[in-house]
């Protein structure tokens, strides 16, 4: 059996509790939500929490509902409860089918959006059990000093692999995050940054109560276009989101490309608004925001299929993405 | 990490009484926190049909019903599973007598070795339990997280198949 560490089990009943323990424990104290990205890596000796401060009794963090200001998504619904919500699969199958595409069915009942908008980056040379990573030497990201995919390199450059944060940041969405402070709210755009270790600019202390998509953004056509070798079970080793919107004349009035798994934060490709908008969208348009997309794309040798693959993907994947929500055809 | 312990060989500290409904009945049980659901019913309940793959959350043989719905056990600690109704393989059964896809996978053939079966059954019965007369396709998808090394997935998707049209 590959066993869990031992660690001390803490159960708040609610969000002031929870957030009081993580203030008193912060440094040695770790969130757990659904626990799926959590237990395999403290198995794996990847994390080694002291503490472990569980979300799931906490009735805050729970329900999907349209408020004046747009869809409040809370932080402890399941990627399950998320794909199948009624006005998310109606107006924003871009999320539906991102959440759904996360792992299988049963790690979906119990994964969350919260932890996955939070999931730890991802490198072949990082998700490993702890004998494989002592066997081919610790890298910067836990236990050792250098990188092993390029070892030149100062930072981590593990890649970023929530499949519903692209599709969420494509959709304009705030995060609300709280803690014994007090509730501070967010573009989740923000909370990103492009280093693999230190991925997430929310502090220690901070608990991710809810995410919240703008009311105009329910109108806007969206789609979420994911790369991986297996229909299930795989992280996206590419992911593209897109959002438009169109004028009655077929002009474009709002257009925004994010990519996933090209870096260690979702990439905003900002050719896509300052190409598209305002004009008309023809095939050669989106192909200079497809080529865009592929430009700033840095796929490593640390992720499934050939890094170069991957980033022409980059360019083929926009190009579909973009074509799809314009109602273009695309002849090869 | 610290290497796997045996089990029981070093109880400091982090036992608990875990209060567990485990088909239909109620079970207590002393144990470490940090244990699994998977490792509570194996070693603490004996429950042993419910096997253990990558514990990793990659295959899927782990997974048990909790309140319906699959869940994979390898991920779960038995702790989280208090105040839930779970049901193991064991607890398919209805008045001694198989379960119609239990029955179903045996007149077909679809076990070769057997190991991937419990997830696989308790996950069909959740869709079944669901949707009475589900399509090839959403039999597909719903058992999209059930790796099975032997079969092909053919013959088990013939006896979820056959089991729908056996449920009165
Ligand atoms: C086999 C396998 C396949 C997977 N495939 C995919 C995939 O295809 N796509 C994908 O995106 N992910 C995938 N995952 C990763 C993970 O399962 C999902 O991202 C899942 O949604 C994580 O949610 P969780 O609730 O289980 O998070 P947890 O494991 O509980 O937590 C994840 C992180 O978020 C923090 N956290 C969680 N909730 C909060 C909160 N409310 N406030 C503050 N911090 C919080 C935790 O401290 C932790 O750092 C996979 C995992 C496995 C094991
Ligand atoms: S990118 Fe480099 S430092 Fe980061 S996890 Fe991979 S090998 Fe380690
Ligand atoms: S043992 Fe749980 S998913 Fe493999
Ligand atoms: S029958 Fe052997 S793994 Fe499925």
């Amino acid at each position: 059996m590959l066993r869990l560490p031992e660690f001390n089990y803490i159960q708040p009943r609610t969000l002031r509790e929870a957030t009081k323990v993580l203030a008193d424990l912060a440094p040695n104290a770790m969130l757990v939500a659904g626990g799926t990205d959590v237990y395999p890596k403290m198995k794996r000796g990847q994390f080694a929490p002291r503490h472990l401060v569980s979300l799931r009794g906490l009735r805050e963090l729970k329900g999907i509902r349209q408020t004046k200001d747009g869809l409040w998504i809370g932080a402890g619904e399941s990627l399950t409860a998320v794909s199948r919500h009624r006005v998310i699969a109606k107006r924003l199958p871009a999320l539906a089918h991102a959440a759904e595409s996360v792992s299988t069915p049963q790690l979906r009942n119990m994964g969350t959006i919260g932890g996955n908008v939070l999931v730890d980056t991802r490198c072949n040379y990082y998700d490993q059990t702890f004998f494989w990573r002592q066997a081919v030497g610790f890298c910067m990201k836990k236990d050792g000093q250098i990188c092993l995919v390029a070892p030149g390199s100062e930072k981590c450059l593990a890649i970023a692999s929530s499949d519903t944060a692209p599709v969420l940041v494509s959709l304009g969405a705030d995060v609300i995050l709280v803690s014994k402070q007090g509730e501070r709210r967010v573009k989740l755009e923000e909370l990103y940054r492009d280093d693999g270790i230190d991925y997430c600019a929310k502090s220690q202390d901070e608990v991710l109560k809810g995410l919240l998509i703008p009311k105009e953004a329910l109108g806007l056509r969206n789609v979420y276009l994911k790369l991986r070798r297996r229909g299930s079970f795989d992280f996206p080793i590419l992911g593209v989101a897109a959002t438009m919107d169109l004028d009655n004349q077929g002009e474009c009035r709002h257009a925004r490309v994010v990519l996933t798994a090209v870096a260690s934060a979702p990439k905003v490709v900002a050719e896509a608004a300052t190409l598209l908008q305002g004009k008309k969208i023809t095939k050669e348009l989106i192909e200079t925001v497809a080529d865009a997309a592929a430009k700033i794309s840095h796929p490593l040798d640390n992720a499934d299929l050939d890094y170069w693959y991957r980033k022409r993907m980059a360019k083929v994947f926009t190009l579909r993405a973009l074509a799809q929500l314009a109602g273009l055809e695309l002849v090869a | 990490m610290k290497k796997s312990k045996k089990n029981g060989a070093d109880d400091r500290l982090t036992k608990r009484l875990l209060r567990l409904q485990v088909n239909g009945e109620t079970k207590e049980v002393a144990t470490e926190v940090s244990k699994t659901l998977l490792e509570v019913l194996r070693e603490d309940l004996g429950l042993t049909g419910t096997k253990h793959g990558c514990e990793l959350g990659e295959c899927g043989t782990c997974a048990v019903l909790v309140d319906g719905e699959p869940v994979l056990s390898c991920l779960m600690l038995g702790i989280e599973a208090e105040n839930t109704e779970i049901v193991t393989v064991e607890g398919m059964t209805q008045n001694g007598k198989p379960h119609p896809l239990q029955k179903a996978f045996a007149d077909l053939g679809a076990a070769q070795c057997g190991y991937c079966i419990p997830g696989i059954l308790l996950t069909a019965k959740a869709l079944l339990d669901e949707k009475p007369y589900p399509t090839r396709d959403e039999i597909r998808q719903a058992l999209a997280g059930n790796l099975c090394r032997c079969t092909g997935y053919t013959k088990i998707l013939q006896a979820v198949e056959l089991a729908a049209k056996e449920i009165p």
